[in-house]
């Protein structure tokens, strides 16, 4: 085994604006240091940024849980920022229990139900934001799809009335800048935590939920018996933290990995088979949620380095998804590649739950644009919405051209 | 190195020689065998790595776990008695040969 004390150390802070803007530079140092680094700024922790030890961390979930937070924060130190995720941030068997439920709700059965809608709300955004952009010359990709389709369709399957769904999005910044340090960051999104929690948590209840609904559908399991009902407002919170920010990015960055790569475009234009392919390479390109951390349950050892009980474990999902040892030629968006095993989507017990029905926004999103729009074309420079776990667009200008 | 056959939806046959302890799907995805899907990278969450076991070998496989079970019901190839998620089946010299077929379609 390794001698701790010949862990790399380096002098890097994942947090910093200019690493949160191009992450890709500081990925490349960390992999190519080591399995297994320290970063000066968090002495405390360790980092993983390759993607064969990414893997191994999140598919042991015995020896590295995930019960001690999912963030930098410890929670067997430090109380968490909000009651804590009875799925994310809980280990078996609770966790066991709560998945079974949530994983049988969000299934691939559950799609091919909820396809038909999806797909109908998808053509119906598209149509609108080519009439959009062929009256504006532009629209702005972010404001005008990526962020008003997830919005409608999810909610309106988890059950949630109309209006005020931005609570959605405050929300959701907010739980994922606290997985992160406490920085201005997190401190400008969680201005509003009290008001926007007190509305997602009524919302979690179940006279404010549509009867059927995925949201209903908890309380179902509660009435069965398979969970505790004093639970079931805590597992709707999860479709509301984790349902929404992750794939209004993960549209968005599709649509941004599309509109600069105009080749693969055409061929996804081409063969609107690619739209699943090409949305699920867009994760491995650049994913959504960059950093997850799990916590050592018992001294151990990761690729021969030791590892302390306790110790908190950062894991670069975006940098494994570029890893060399893993991919070949990772820079490059290329919509015929077969990325599985990418971490976008986590792996093991932890895995996202709702990957189902994120794949089928992706694919459907996609298909109605490939079908539709001959050409994208960039209009004009992008902002991006920095978040601490998130990669996120704050807005992308493009031009749509139709067929 | 257990050797794996697979029988293609065309019916030809692809023998990959697999590693101890790695799935059947990680061994059908790394030599590029057509028709293993396997979207969700192997977590049971998405039914695009079914196949069906050869009747010969079906009863050396432990039985699928629960979340294995639900995930078959969403097969886009119907369920059989031998359908298996080939990301659950982890390979043992015991399963040195293991024929399995490919469905016709994953999603």
């Amino acid at each position: 085994m390794t001698d701790s004390a010949s862990i790399p150390e380096l002098d890097v802070d994942p947090y910093a604006f200019d690493n949160l803007i191009d992450p890709y530079p500081m990925h490349e140092r960390l992999r190519e240091s080591g399995p297994v680094v320290r970063l000066t700024p968090y002495g405390t922790l360790l980092a993983c940024a390759r993607h064969a030890e990414v893997h191994a961390v999140f598919s042991d979930h015995a020896r590295f849980i995930s019960g001690a937070g999912v963030g930098l924060t410890n929670f067997n130190l430090e109380k968490p920022f909000r009651p804590k995720s009875l799925i994310l941030e809980v280990d078996p068997p609770l966790h066991t229990q709560h998945r079974a439920v949530l994983s049988r709700i969000l299934s691939p059965k559950t799609v091919t139900q909820i396809r038909a809608v999806f797909t109908a709300e998808a053509e119906a955004m598209v149509d609108r934001c080519l009439e959009k952009s062929q009256a504006d010359g532009q629209i702005d990709a972010i404001h005008e799809l990526a962020q008003p389709y997830p919005l409608k369709v999810f909610p309106d399957a988890v059950g949630l009335e109309p209006g005020a769904r931005e609570n959605l999005l405050i929300y959701g910044d907010m739980v994922f800048n606290s997985m992160g340090p406490r920085n201005e960051l997190l401190a400008k999104s969680a201005e509003r935590v009290g008001e926007v929690t007190q509305w997602i948590m009524k919302h979690c209840q179940r006279e404010n939920l549509r009867p059927g609904g995925f949201g209903d559908q908890i309380y179902q399991a509660a009435d069965a018996g398979e969970i505790d009902p004093a639970n079931a407002p805590m597992l709707v919170r999860s479709f509301l933290s984790a349902g929404v920010d992750t794939t209004i990015n993960g549209i968005g960055n599709a649509l941004y990995a599309l509109a600069h790569h105009p080749d693969q475009y055409a061929m996804l234009h081409a063969d609107t088979a690619l739209a699943r392919p090409a949305f699920e390479e867009a994760l491995r390109w650049e994913s959504t949620v960059q950093t997850f951390f799990r916590t050592a349950a018992h001294d151990t050892e990761i690729a021969g380095v030791p590892v302390r009980e306790n110790t908190k474990v950062l894991c670069m999902l975006a940098s494994a998804n570029r890893d060399p040892r893993k991919w070949p030629d990772p820079n490059r968006y290329d919509v015929k590649r077969r990325p599985t095993g990418h971490m976008a989507l986590g792996a093991g017990i932890h895995g996202c739950v709702g990957q189902a029905v994120a794949r089928l926004e992706g694919e459907v999103v996609l298909t109605a644009l490939a079908r539709r729009v001959k050409r994208i074309e960039v209009a004009g420079p992008h902002t991006r919405r920095l978040n601490n776990t998130l990669r996120a667009l704050d807005t992308l200008p493009l031009r749509f051209t139709p067929v | 190195m257990p050797t794996v056959f697979f029988v293609l939806s065309d019916g030809r046959e692809q023998a990959v020689h697999g590693s101890l302890g790695a799935s059947v799907m990680q061994t059908a995805t790394g030599a590029g065998v057509p028709g293993i899907v396997a979207e969700c990278g192997g977590s049971a969450m998405c039914a695009t790595c079914h196949v069906y076991v050869d009747p010969d070998w079906i009863d050396r496989l432990s039985q699928p776990l629960a979340n294995e079970s639900e995930m078959l019901d969403c097969t886009a190839s119907e369920r059989l008695s031998n359908s298996r998620l080939s990301c659950q089946i982890k390979l043992s010299a015991m399963l040195d040969g293991l024929r399995v077929r490919i469905p016709e379609r994953q999603q």
